[in-house]
């Protein structure tokens, strides 16, 4: 046994954990977000901006990032994005007040600069179209009983909950198999899965808005990197020719 | 006929003379670099020495303009690094650096220590080395995790929270000594201060003595190599090794092709893939602390699940702290745990290999098993044993296993 063969071992067992650790909720589906689409990025924020923006901020964002990376003027930012009487340095705060917030959905709505991080691009995806209705109001297949109601459910309409009576160790449970579309939105399914999209697209844009400066500058550094690697790998073989004859 | 000598080199040659006859510079860059002679047949293995050093000096550089942004504050921690990530110049990239970093400094660092242990590195005479070697990757333990802290979120606050609680199975003293460790009676702001003021500047302060005194033993008995050879026993009419090279300007021009070729790779890492997967950058920590909210699973890094995953095998909370803490202390006895008259792997018998790949498969396996909250009892007890059998029984097949013949001089 030889260290290489080691190695390749070791890499092996590595890659097999790596596997083995993904997956952390489950089914979720394919957002399919592209943070590099500007119009979708646009789109989006504008989204965001109407059906978010009532309850929930997104406090490390400024106004002003979003001219500079979406490439919307001034004047479109402060019309279409932000309501009242914000200014372009500000923090993209909602104006609903933290107690209103609790007296009302029993909890504070989040803040959501983060969540595209921290619960990933697919789970807000599969989330936003897993609201269905129920007797007691809405509820949520990727989170049960959530504080939020379905707000997008103009634009989605109305699903319900398709159950089956399943045996579970033992146990027979009912469980949902599916969502069907009650009553139809104002889109069809696929306007509306894309319009969730643009809204993840936005989301994780504002998770992290240096990624498009990060992925942009990598490249070059990649090539710079490279071809310093190999100069310096010819400069090492110069000098090791004496030590080698 | 000899050039008449320019008005620039007298000018730096008497700048030369006068630091020299006042500091020994000269002699210093002699004695470690241009005369400096390491053995001319290292290998692959060789290169995580010098990487640790330039991850080390990447850590302390990104952690000086970290630090002039950052607010070790609880109430203003999480925001200040989101600040960091989007309105400083550049702030994204050295806070990437900085995270990368740390993970990559236990991939060196793990590499490095595997090498020491394959070519026996830690034998006589170069026992001191490896004490000073495995000391610095304790400080490193202490200082990655008080990192960890800084950005105050869930992670942060509850691994702090699970590993400082360890502390309370010390007996009798356990609950006094973890208020004492915190500060208060939680982890709070007053744990978020004082752990900045070590892992900023005590323990880097640590840190680099430590690594001065490991390149300082290093060099007093001279490089091991995957031979195993010692080169200064071998020497031409002017002293110097037969086998050996200056290290300059030969390992300088070989160590800056391996740190390019490692750049390559941290750069694909910093720019392309900064989270590795939730290894480097766990989602949860995108949240911001809550002490009323426990997530439901706290699992540490990546780079301490080994440990992690021993402390979980015993189900007894003292004695699992105790095994954990042994698990990193028997290290330091290696140098005399090993019996066999041989450095290197190459002129051991099977025993010795099936040993050493034995104890890697251990602690990979470890690793992984202290990632998950659902790993079998069985397995976890099954590697935690195969880790310390490793130890435990080197003095045994290390005295019994049949050794080949290790050649006068290096190989290849």
């Amino acid at each position: 046994m030889n260290y290489r063969q080691v190695l390749i071992g070791l890499a092996l067992v590595l890659v097999s954990g790596f596997a083995m650790a993904a997956g952390k909720y489950g089914n979720l589906d394919q957002a399919g977000s592209n943070v590099f689409d500007r119009a979708s990025l646009q789109r989006g924020a504008a989204l965001f901006a109407n059906y978010c923006m009532g309850c929930h901020s997104i406090q490390f964002m400024r106004y002003q990032r979003l001219t500079e990376d979406l490439g919307l003027s001034e004047d479109e930012v402060l019309e279409f994005l932000a309501f009242g009487d914000q200014e372009l340095a500000d923090y993209m705060k909602t104006s609903m007040r933290y107690e209103d917030g609790e007296a009302w959905f029993g909890k504070s709505p989040p803040d959501l600069s983060l969540t595209a991080r921290s619960r990933s691009p697919n789970w807000i995806y599969t989330f936003l179209r897993s609201y269905y209705l129920t007797d007691d109001g809405w509820n949520n297949t990727v989170l049960e009983n959530p504080a939020m109601p379905h707000v997008l459910w103009d634009l989605q309409g109305v699903q319900r909950a398709i159950t089956e009576t399943r045996e579970v160790g033992g146990e027979t449970r009912l469980e949902i198999v599916s969502l069907e579309l009650d009553r139809p939105g104002m889109l069809s399914p696929s306007e509306y899965d894309a319009v969730v999209r643009d809204l993840v697209a936005f989301m994780e844009y504002v998770a992290e808005p240096a990624r498009l400066q990060r992925e942009r500058i990598g490249i070059w550094v990649m090539l710079f990197l490279a071809l310093f690697t190999f100069l310096s790998y010819l400069l090492y073989q110069e000098y090791w020719k004496d030590v080698k004859k | 006929m000899a050039k008449p000598a320019s008005t620039l080199t007298k000018g730096v040659d008497a700048l030369n003379n006068w630091v020299n006859d006042r500091a020994a510079v000269g002699e210093f860059y002699k004695k470690h670099l241009s005369e400096y002679y390491a053995p001319k047949n290292f290998n692959l293995w060789y290169f995580f020495g010098s990487l640790s050093l330039l991850v080390l000096v990447n850590q302390i550089l990104t952690g000086i303009f970290l630090t002039m942004h950052y607010k070790p504050d609880a109430e203003l921690a999480f925001a200040s690094v989101e600040f960091i990530m989007r309105d400083v110049e550049w702030g994204w990239l050295i806070r990437y650096m900085h995270s990368t970093g740390a993970s990559l400094f236990f991939v060196v660092v793990y590499l490095h220590m595997f090498r020491a242990l394959m070519y026996g590195s830690y034998q006589k005479p170069r026992e001191l080395v490896w004490i000073l070697g495995v000391t610095i990757y304790l400080v490193l333990m202490a200082e990655s995790f008080m990192g960890y802290v800084l950005p105050w979120g869930q992670m942060s606050y509850w691994g702090a929270q699970v590993i400082i609680s360890l502390f309370g199975a010390v007996p009798y003293v356990g609950e006094a000594l973890v208020e004492w460790i915190r500060g208060d009676f939680f982890v709070a702001d007053a744990t978020l201060n004082r752990f900045f003021a070590l892992h900023v500047v005590a323990l880097p302060l640590v840190l680099v003595g430590l690594v001065v005194l490991h390149l300082a033993a290093l060099h007093e008995v001279g490089s091991n190599n995957p031979d195993g050879v010692e080169i200064k026993a071998r020497k031409d009419e002017s002293g110097r090794p037969l086998d050996g090279i200056p290290f300059h300007p030969y390992y300088t021009v070989k160590d800056i092709f391996g740190a390019a070729f490692f750049l390559l790779i941290a750069a694909f890492i910093i720019f392309f893939w900064p989270e590795f997967g939730g290894y480097f950058l766990k989602p949860d920590n995108f949240v911001e602390a809550n002490p009323l909210v426990t997530p439901d699973h706290i699992p540490p890094v990546w780079y301490f699940t080994p440990f992690y995953a021993i402390l979980q095998a015993v189900p007894d909370k003292l004695m699992g702290v105790i095994l954990m803490g042994a698990a990193v202390m028997i290290l330091y006895l290696v140098p005399w745990l090993d019996r066999s008259p041989v450095k290197s792997i190459r002129y051991r018998s099977w025993m010795s290999k099936l040993a050493l790949g034995l104890f890697v498969v251990a602690f990979v396996r470890l690793g992984m098993l202290g990632l998950s909250q659902e790993s079998s009892t069985f397995e976890l007890r099954l590697w935690t044993f195969v880790y310390f059998a490793f130890f435990i029984l080197m003095p045994i097949w290390t005295s019994i296993e049949k050794t080949k013949p290790v050649p006068e001089r290096v190989t290849s």
